[in-house]
């Protein structure tokens, strides 16, 4: 059986009476991508950001690679990495030069050869030397998944990494990140709304709903579980908790 | 790596010059790629030195005072802005990151706050020493005054200025933490509000008495009357020095601890994923 990478349990963050996320618990085994999947508001980004130790839990714990991420996280994170359409990288620097940078603070041995390795795979080269912020949203996209692979990264979450893309675009990164998975072992968080993307890169899915875990299977299991076709309608039955998510679809809180 | 999955990290090492030296490199591409922020660096303290210069020169038949020690006032004008820039490069390093809305990114790498702190050192004294060395050979050739009269005790001088200006810009980057980008205008103004009673361009005494005491609360005030002692008498006085390190580490310490606060309370908040212009 496959080593737990990604352990979270009874993880809650509070804003006041406000609960942004409560309960969630959930372990991810090595080397498989699981969807992180809900609406907007539904708790993903702040669990991602929790996960990486941006933002400090009100409760619980993350462990990642056996690391606790609230006393030990700077073990875990040269292995780590991240992509977020919620950061970007500095506008006036080339990309080339952004990615020097954090070929530098992970370590990265040769970070000429895997710059230019990303470079080709991700097809960069020719506006390598432009400054990341003249770039257009797919190719902005592009080098922030390079900056998210630039350490080869054994575990590696993505918040929403094809948002704001045309389809073409998204598709090719979908491939490559599939590809990437599949190459290398990794093991990948993915947070989403988009069905497509979830059905064809995850392995697994947990669905968030105001904050927590309401449901966790395969996709296929998913949609058997729910009477549907697509991944689309049992994202609505979750989020509107019709269907069979109203009639005790729902796994409970911190399905694990 | 599919075959590795037993995988655990070694220890995490407390110190890395490759991350240091990868964010000293991030500033660099910043300035290289901008050469009017390289002028601008050096600019304003050039036009300082020359109005000083000028006034230096008329007081010189006018002033018993200036006529005995030439530089006192052009020697004020330089150290006082190390004190500045000094401050002003640490804090608006911090801000190119806020603005470039980079900040996530960096504090979910490998790189660890004290790194970025000493980091933030470096490029204060590179910019510094960009913008305060044109200046300072300037005045050797229109004014015939060399800062490096002053001996080894500039060293210490600049050293005590930059201690006290990364302490006061700990703490602006700790409050811009806090309170956001509406808060960046401290980065430019706070450093002032110790410029009266730092005594650049005139001894502490002249100052009313309960003024004096917070004027000998500031490292600056030290510095400078220790600046004075040098030029005017020819003495370096330890006693001003070893005052104004003990409070630069009280400085130090008061701006590294609003810092670790800010840091603690925006992880907190989840404000270092949401900043930005």
């Amino acid at each position: 059986m496959s080593k737990t990478v990604i352990e979270v349990h009874d993880l809650e963050k509070r804003y006041g009476d406000v609960h942004a996320v409560r309960g969630v618990s959930f372990s991810v085994p090595a080397g498989i991508t699981v969807g992180l999947l809900g609406g907007n508001g539904a708790g993903k980004t702040t669990t991602i950001t929790m996960m990486l130790g941006l933002l400090e839990p009100s409760g619980g714990s993350v462990s990642i690679l056996g690391c606790d991420m609230a006393t030990d996280r700077y073990r875990a994170l040269p292995y780590m990495n991240f992509s977020s359409p919620y950061v970007d990288l500095p506008h006036r620097l080339s990309v080339r030069e952004n990615l020097r940078i954090y070929a530098g603070l992970y370590s990265v041995p040769n970070p000429k050869a895997r710059i230019a390795e990303l470079a080709e795979q991700l097809h960069m080269t020719e506006f390598m030397t432009r400054p990341s912020g003249k770039l257009s949203a797919g190719q902005k996209t592009r080098v922030a998944l390079a900056k998210a692979l630039i350490n080869k990264p054994r575990v590696l979450l993505l918040d929403e990494p094809t948002a704001s893309l045309d389809p073409d675009t998204a598709d090719w990164i979908r491939g490559y990140l599939e590809k990437y998975q599949r190459d290398t072992g990794a093991t990948v968080l993915l947070a989403s709304h988009n069905m497509q993307e979830v059905e064809r890169l995850c392995s697994d899915v947990l669905m968030m709903r105001q904050g927590t875990i309401v449901d966790r299977g395969s996709p296929s299991d998913l949609l058997s579980k729910y009477g549907r076709r697509t991944m689309d309608e049992v994202f609505l039955d979750v989020a509107r908790q019709t269907g069979a998510a109203a009639n005790g679809g729902d796994a409970g809180r911190g399905a694990a | 790596m599919s075959a590795d999955l037993d995988f655990t990290p070694p220890p995490a090492s407390l110190f890395n010059a490759g991350r240091i030296w990868a964010m000293v490199l991030r500033y660099f591409y910043l300035m290289r790629g901008s050469w009017p922020r390289l002028l601008e660096m050096a600019y304003w303290p050039t036009m300082q030195m020359i109005q000083w210069g000028f006034v230096t020169k008329f007081f010189l038949d006018q002033s018993s005072w200036v006529a005995s020690a030439a530089g006192v006032l052009l020697a004020g004008v330089l150290l006082w802005d190390i004190l500045f820039r000094g401050q002003m490069g640490f804090s608006l390093c911090f801000l190119e990151e806020m603005w470039s809305r980079n900040l996530g990114h960096l504090f979910v790498s490998p790189l660890r706050p004290h790194e970025f702190v000493i980091t933030l050192m470096v490029m204060s004294l590179v910019r510094t020493l960009i913008g305060a060395l044109p200046p300072a050979l300037l005045a050797i050739v229109f004014y015939d005054f060399s800062i490096f009269s002053i001996g080894p005790a500039l060293f210490a001088f600049m050293a005590c200025l930059f201690f006290m200006a990364w302490g006061i810009a700990l703490a602006v980057i700790g409050i811009i933490l806090r309170f956001g980008l509406g808060a960046e205008s401290l980065a430019w103004v706070l450093v002032f509000a110790f410029a009266p009673i730092s005594a650049v361009y005139y001894p502490v005494s002249v100052m009313p008495e309960w003024l004096q005491m917070v004027a000998w609360a500031t490292p600056s005030a030290y510095v400078f009357e220790g600046m004075r002692a040098v030029l005017f008498d020819g003495t370096f006085r330890l006693d001003l020095l070893a005052g104004a390190m003990m409070l630069n580490v009280v400085y130090f310490i008061i701006g590294a601890g609003v810092f670790w606060l800010a840091y603690r309370s925006a992880r907190k908040e989840g404000r270092l994923l949401q900043v930005g212009e």
